[in-house]
C-alpha cells in the first residue's frame, strides 16, 4: 500500500454547503479532501456532523434543495463540477449514488429497475440491456438469487436484496464513482456483510465514498477515512493511521467512544 | 397509582367517551342527510325507473312513458370531453406545484387554483359562454364540456399535487442519481408511483362535474332529443332534472326524481370505482 501510486479521482476544495443561514458542512475554511481512484473512502462522525451533506455535494444532489447553497469546488478528474455550464445530469451519470433506505422503484420489475438508468435515456437494444443487467446483478452479488424471476416486481425482494438491487442499478449505468449514504444502516448483519464484501470486490473498477456511522465498518473496508464533527472536517488520512494514531484529540475521543 | 392519578385518569376516560359519542353523532347526522335524500328520491322516482328510462328519449308532457336516454348519453359525452380538456392542464399544474416548488409562478398558480376551487360553478358556464358559445355562434355540448373542464382543472391540479407530494423523495433522488434528467424522473418514475392516486383524483373530478347543472345552462343548453354531435346542444341529467323540476307536469316531476337517482348511482359508482382503483393499482 505504501508503494502503490495514489491517483486523485475527485477532490473537494474549500467546500461549504449552507442551508439558508446555517452551515451544513464546511466550517473552519471549507472541506478540502482528496478522493483516490479505486479506493474506498469512508466518511465518519456522529449524527448531524455534515458527512451526508458533504457526500451529496459530490454529485450535485443539493441542486434539488432550493435553500441549499454550495460554495467552493468539487473536481472530478480535475474539472469543477460546479463550474457554470456543467450539466448535473452528466455529472450524476459518472458519479452514482446509493441511499440509506433501499429504494427500488416500486412499480418496476427487478429487470427494469436495473435497466432503468439505461432504458430511460433511450437504450433500446435488448441484447445490450440484457448484458448490462446481468453484469450489474452479478457485480452486486444478486444474480443467483433473482435470475429466475427478473420479471417479478422489485418490491417482492427483501430489504438486503433491495439494497443490492439499488447498487446493481447504480452500477448498470457504469459510474466511475459510487457514493453510498449509510448503505447498510437499515440492514441485518448478514446483508451488511454481503454488501461489505461486495464493496471490496467493486473497488477494482469503481471509486467508492461511503458514509457510515459504524466505525467498525469504516475500519473493515475503507482505505481512507475522513472524520467530521459539527460541520467541520476534522481529520483525514489512511484508515489505519486515523484509527491507530489520530492526530486530533477530537478524533481520538470519537474513535475511543468517548462521545457520539 | 395514587388516588389523585386515579381521579385524573377517570376524568380522561369520561372525556374520551364523550368525544367519541359526539363524533359518532356527527357522523350519523351527515349520513342521515344522505340517507334522507336517497330514500326520498327512491320513493318518488323509483316508479319511473324501467328499461324505457334508459332506452328511450323524453316525451312531451301528457304523453305516457319515454325515458331520459338523451340526458344519460349526453352526460357521459359532455363530462368525458370536459375531462379530456381538463386533464392536460390539471396534471401539468399539479406537477408544477408538487415537483418544482421553487418555480416563480407557483405562488400565483396556487392562488389561482384556490380561487377557482371556490368559484361558483355558474361562472365557469359564463366563461365558456364568452369563450366558446359566442365565437361558435350557438349552444353546444362542446361548450358545456369546456365549462365542466374549467371546473375540473383546479380540482385535478390540487389532487395531482397532493398525491405527487406523497411519493417518497427517495424515488426522485434515486432516479436523478442514475443520471436521468428531471422530466424523465417525473414522467417515468414519479407519476407511475402515484398512479392509483392520479386515477382516483381523475374519477372524483369526473363525478364532481357530472352533477353540475349551472355551468351547462347557457352552454350545453339541453336537448329533448338524443344528440351525439358535440357541436349541437346536448342534454345532461342535471340539466334535465332542473328543467323537469321547474315544470308543472306530474310525469316530469317523477322523471326528475328518477334522473336524480340515476345521477346519484352514477356518482356513487364512480366513487366506488375510484376506491377500487386506489387499492388495485
Amino acid at each position: 500500500m505504501v508503494t502503490e501510486a495514489l491517483d486523485v479521482h475527485m477532490e473537494s476544495r474549500r467546500l461549504v454547503v449552507r442551508y439558508g443561514q446555517r452551515v451544513g458542512v464546511g466550517l473552519g475554511g471549507g472541506v478540502t479532501l482528496p478522493i483516490y481512484r479505486h479506493k474506498i473512502t469512508a466518511l465518519i462522525g456522529p449524527s448531524g456532523c455534515g458527512k451526508t451533506t458533504f457526500l451529496r455535494a459530490l454529485n450535485r444532489m443539493h441542486d434539488l434543495t432550493p435553500i441549499a447553497k454550495v460554495d467552493g469546488e468539487v473536481l472530478l478528474d480535475g474539472e469543477n463540477i460546479y463550474a457554470p455550464g456543467v450539466d448535473p445530469v452528466l455529472v450524476r451519470r459518472r458519479v452514482g449514488m446509493v441511499f440509506q433506505k433501499p429504494t427500488a422503484f416500486p412499480t418496476l420489475s427487478i429487470y427494469d429497475n436495473v435497466a432503468a438508468g439505461l432504458k430511460l435515456v433511450g437504450v433500446r437494444d435488448k441484447a445490450r440491456l440484457d448484458e448490462a443487467v446481468e453484469k450489474a446483478l452479478r457485480a452486486a452479488a444478486l444474480w443467483d438469487e433473482v435470475k429466475d424471476r427478473l420479471r417479478t416486481p422489485a418490491s417482492s425482494l427483501s430489504g438486503g436484496q433491495q439494497q443490492r438491487l439499488t447498487i446493481a442499478r447504480a452500477l448498470a449505468v457504469g459510474p466511475e464513482v459510487l457514493l453510498m449514504d449509510e448503505p447498510t444502516a437499515s440492514l441485518d448483519p448478514i446483508s451488511t456483510q454481503a454488501i461489505e464484501d461486495l464493496l471490496l470486490s467493486l473497488k477494482d473498477h469503481v471509486t467508492i465514498v461511503i458514509v457510515t456511522h459504524n466505525m467498525q465498518q469504516a475500519a473493515r473496508i475503507s482505505d481512507f477515512t475522513a472524520f467530521f464533527l459539527n460541520g467541520e472536517m476534522v481529520e483525514f488520512g489512511p484508515t489505519e493511521n486515523l484509527f491507530t494514531k489520530p492526530k486530533d484529540p477530537r478524533t481520538e475521543a470519537y474513535i475511543t467512544g468517548r462521545f457520539g | 397509582m395514587n388516588r389523585e392519578e386515579g381521579i385524573v385518569l377517570k376524568r380522561r376516560y369520561r372525556v374520551e367517551r364523550l368525544m367519541k359519542a359526539l363524533v359518532a353523532f356527527g357522523t350519523l347526522l351527515a349520513f342521515l342527510v344522505l340517507l334522507l335524500v336517497l330514500v326520498y328520491a327512491l320513493v318518488q322516482g323509483v316508479g319511473a325507473l324501467n328499461p324505457d328510462f334508459f332506452l328511450q328519449d323524453m316525451r312531451p308532457p301528457g304523453e305516457r312513458g319515454g325515458g331520459l336516454r338523451q340526458a344519460i348519453v349526453g352526460t357521459l359525452i359532455v363530462d368525458s370531453l370536459g375531462l379530456l380538456i381538463a386533464l392536460p392542464f390539471g396534471l401539468a399544474a399539479g406537477i408544477l406545484l408538487a415537483e418544482y416548488p421553487d418555480h416563480p409562478i407557483n405562488p400565483y398558480l396556487r392562488l389561482l387554483s384556490d380561487t377557482l376551487n371556490g368559484m361558483p360553478a355558474i361562472l365557469f358556464g359564463l366563461l365558456a359562454f364568452v369563450l366558446v358559445v359566442k365565437p361558435m355562434g350557438g349552444f353546444s355540448g362542446l361548450s358545456g364540456a369546456f365549462a365542466l373542464g374549467f371546473l375540473m382543472i383546479p380540482i385535478l391540479a390540487r389532487s395531482t399535487e397532493g398525491v405527487l407530494s406523497l411519493v417518497p423523495k427517495e424515488i426522485r433522488e434515486a432516479g436523478l442519481a442514475l443520471g436521468l434528467p428531471r422530466w424523465r424522473v417525473i414522467l417515468s418514475l414519479v407519476l407511475p408511483a402515484a398512479r392509483s392516486g392520479l386515477i382516483t383524483g381523475t374519477l372524483l373530478a369526473f363525478a364532481r362535474a357530472a352533477g353540475e347543472a349551472a355551468p351547462l345552462l347557457f352552454t350545453a343548453f339541453g336537448n329533448p332529443f338524443l344528440e351525439l354531435n358535440p357541436f349541437k346542444p346536448m342534454d345532461t341529467l342535471p340539466l334535465r332534472l332542473f328543467n323537469f323540476a321547474i315544470s308543472p307536469y306530474e310525469d316530469w316531476h317523477r322523471q326528475a326524481w328518477a334522473a336524480g337517482l340515476v345521477l346519484f348511482a352514477l356518482i356513487a359508482l364512480t366513487s366506488l370505482l375510484a376506491r377500487w382503483a386506489s387499492r388495485r393499482f
